[in-house]
């Protein structure tokens, strides 16, 4: 199913199919929020927002809510 | 066999463990100076390898890749671009996380285009069990064209790998793993074309960098090689693909991990220390026990170093032959610098305490935690790390706002960080509180004392926030918003290296703190014991004539106390002192503090160092006197004391609130690039100070 980041609940996981480079900094794709690259969530902060994210198996990063609605993501089924 | 020096870059994302590898390589042979015209931490090392070979390790800033976002990660970029730069490294060491490699290789790839020799430190080994992680090392070093040295800083294994890789640097290949060219092989053609001599990679960082390199050249490229900014990015959003590409690739081969052995510590502290109540409750718990701790625990420490001074101004006076030097030795220099010394217990805890939550981890999930919160006050979550540096001291808190991305957050952060507590407050509290308020006990554990400096931090903190959420408000800045913030793994903080911050830190501190503090003695020494001739020469005439009216000539030590008290009234400092007491009367302050307050504009540390000499230009010596002790025997004309309640929460009040310190605003122009923002910060807080102060000494007294 076809989502963006800030949608998801806390365990689960995705894969990355599309992120707007206009709309996310290239530090972000740097720490590993590309295309075809897993990302699980771990942790959403009390008041919904940040968003604790596990990029690419291994690199764990915390990003705001409107940046993850800008990473499009296809759910893995657990 | 010559002896020789090889340069060597330490480069590496934060959070690998890189200054680690360098404190192991180095010890305390280092130093920590700044890069020109830039307020970055350059810290040089140095280390003796096998062969007779000396090294320069060159500690750079953290970073995450060659494409610099911060004058930080600029520092990177620059040095590695410069080949004529003394410290360009003969050979770069890249330090990686075994439980990151694949972002960490990033950089690497990076470094190698550069054609650099490189060695590939893989840190914190001892994990790898524990992480199910088992590498390949011979597929690993041939597909990354380097040689991989296995260390862990925590066990202490692996240096003396890496210093024999180090002195063999020539034998490494310099070429690169990956060819960067193919996202755009026509443009990169004609760059080749174009610049033969230049090495590509190095000309693609110049045109996408903003960096200080080949200025002219620049130009040049700049005009025949021009892209849009839209364009780059898209090349940028390539590259960094293709180097994943690459890395993905090569540790699916060359890394295996077994998920099934990996512990999983982690997730559950993460649960705790990020959950909804236990983890605001954790934090506010550390943050009580760090105030109510450093007041308890530096309290002793404190009083030794008050009266040892105070002894050894008395030994000073009494066993040096009396003049001028004497003076100026007992009366201003003695003073002066135990007024910076009695500093030292309570900055090196703070430190301490600070350099444990980065070290730990454990500040990246108080960011996490407070982001949400703080963006309502316009800061970030990223704030936090400067408001509780800001206890320490505000200028490496205000350097600490740099990895806040949205630059209204971070000026807003900057602006209000000087409000936070810092360490040359407390000397200030300490006393001010030891004066006004009685050493008590409240059901049998709070002291009394250390609840009013806690409730002075709470002030301060309170009114940074108030501030933010004013200028939230006010400033009207179209900003895009970026947050990103890596969350670490936790890590029991070496001793080593919070022992070696400590200590750096600290001596900075009460270095570049001392010798503003004691010029100043030294000048407020001869101000307060020299005068216009006329009324300061004849003194000892004047009131001697003056006490034989009173019919008390007999009592000497009266005699000696008028005449040195009616000496420092007409002294310049004196003189100074009486011109600005119209101003400060209402706020309860009488000459002496009103001195003691202008010469603290420049740093407010100076303000018990200041009174402390002007009192002891004003004692005899036959006691052992402590400046406290001095302070609470002042008296006014009428009879009543001079540091009364009313005069002390004044005090207290316009040390909290006003800007007092000249370094603090010298960074804030740095940092903002502009006086604007450091005057109207001047101008905001002392406004805030004076008001407060007025309002409640009117309403106490």
């Amino acid at each position: 199913m076809k989502t963006t980041v800030d949608l998801l609940k806390i365990g689960d996981k995705a894969i990355i199919t599309h992120v707007d480079l206009d709309k996310i900094p290239l530090k972000l794709l740097e720490m590993g929020c590309l295309p075809d690259n897993e990302l699980e969530i771990i942790q959403i902060a009390p008041l919904g927002d940040p968003i604790y994210l596990n990029v690419n198996n291994g690199s764990h990063l915390a990003i705001r809510k409107e940046t993850a609605h800008e990473i499009e993501v296809e759910i893995l089924e657990p | 066999m010559s002896l020789q020096n090889i340069n060597v870059a330490l480069i590496g994302n934060p959070n690998t463990g890189k200054t680690s590898v360098f404190n192991e390589l180095t010890g305390l042979n280092q130093q920590v100076g700044n890069y020109p015209g830039i307020t970055v931490d350059k810290k040089l090392g140095f280390c003796k390898l096998p062969n007779n070979i000396k090294a320069n390790i060159l500690d750079l800033p953290g970073t995450y890749s060659l494409n610099a976002s911060s004058i930080d990660e600029n520092v990177v970029i620059e040095l590695l671009l410069n080949k004529n730069d003394k410290l360009f490294p003969d050979v770069a060491v890249v330090v990686t996380d075994v439980e990151n490699l694949k972002r960490n290789l990033l950089l690497f790839t990076q470094i190698k285009d550069l054609e650099i020799p490189t060695i590939l430190v893989i840190n914190m080994v001892d994990r790898m069990k524990a992480k199910g992680i088992s590498l390949d090392i011979p597929f690993l070093e041939a597909q990354l064209k380097t040689k991989v040295v296995l260390v862990s800083t925590r066990k202490g294994s692996g240096i003396n790998d890496l210093k024999n890789a180090i002195v063999d640097y020539k034998n490494l290949s310099t070429e690169p793993c990956l060819n960067a060219s193919v996202i755009d092989p026509e443009y990169f053609d004609k760059l080749r074309t174009a610049f033969p001599d230049q090495l590509l990679y190095k000309l693609w960082l110049v045109i996408t960098q903003d960096v200080n390199f080949m200025n002219l050249e620049r130009k040049e490229i700049e005009s025949s090689f021009a892209k849009s900014h839209a364009d780059l990015k898209r090349l940028q959003q390539k590259e960094t693909i293709k180097r994943y590409q690459f890395i993905n690739d090569t540790l699916k081969i060359g890394q295996k991990i077994d998920l099934s052995s990996a512990s999983d510590w982690r997730l559950k502290l993460d649960k705790i220390l990020t959950h909804k109540i236990y983890g605001y409750a954790i934090f506010f718990g550390i943050l009580f026990l760090i105030f109510q701790s450093i007041f308890d625990w530096s309290s002793v420490p404190m009083e030794f170093i008050d009266s040892t001074f105070a002894n050894l101004a008395n030994y000073a006076k009494t066993h040096l032959a009396p003049g001028e030097l004497t003076n100026l030795i007992s009366e201003g220099i003695i003073p002066g610098i135990g007024g910076i010394v009695i500093f030292i217990p309570q900055i090196a805890f703070l430190f301490l305490f600070i350099s444990v939550l980065e070290e730990s981890g454990y500040m990246s999930r108080v960011v996490f935690l407070m982001d949400k919160i703080m963006r309502r006050y316009g800061l970030s979550g990223k704030s936090v790390v400067p408001l509780i540096s800001g206890t320490a001291c505000a200028i490496p808190a205000i350097m600490s706002a740099r990895n806040i991305e949205n630059w209204k957050e971070r000026l807003i952060t900057i602006l209000v960080t000087p409000f936070i507590t810092c360490s040359a407050r407390l000397p200030v509290y300490a006393i001010l509180i030891a004066l006004i308020i009685p050493e008590k006990r409240v059901l049998g554990i709070f002291s009394l004392q250390g609840g009013t400096l806690m409730l002075l931090y709470l002030l301060g903190f309170g009114m940074a926030i108030f501030s933010a959420y004013l200028l939230n408000k006010i400033l009207d800045l179209k900003t895009k918003s970026y947050f990103v913030v890596e969350m670490p793994n936790y890590k029991l903080p070496l001793f080593k290296n919070v022992a070696i911050n400590v200590v750096e830190k600290t001596k900075s501190f009460v270095l570049g703190a001392g010798k503003i503090i004691l010029t100043l003695s030294i000048i407020l020494w001869f101000l307060g014991s020299h005068g216009p001739a006329k009324g300061f020469d004849n003194a000892e005439s004047l009131v001697i004539k003056k006490v034989k009216a009173e019919n008390r000539l007999d009592d000497t030590e009266y005699l000696n106390d008028q005449i040195s008290a009616h000496k420092l009234e007409n002294s310049y400092i004196g003189i100074m002192g009486k011109s600005i007491e119209p101003v400060i009367e209402p706020l309860g302050y009488d000459w002496k503090i009103g001195i003691a307050v202008v010469s603290s504009f420049a740093a407010r540390e100076v303000f018990v160092g200041t009174l402390a000499t002007i009192y002891s230009v004003g004692s005899h010596s036959d006691e052992e006197t402590t400046i406290k002790n001095r302070m609470n025997a002042e008296i006014r004309p009428d009879g009543k004391k001079v540091f009364n309640f009313a005069t002390g929460v004044s005090l207290l009040l316009f040390y909290a609130f006003a800007m007092q310190c000249i370094s603090t605003l010298a960074i804030v122009k740095r940092e903002t690039n502009s006086w604007k923002w450091p005057a109207i910060q001047l101008v905001f807080m002392s406004g805030v100070a004076y008001l407060s102060s007025l309002i409640a000494y009117q309403l106490l007294r």
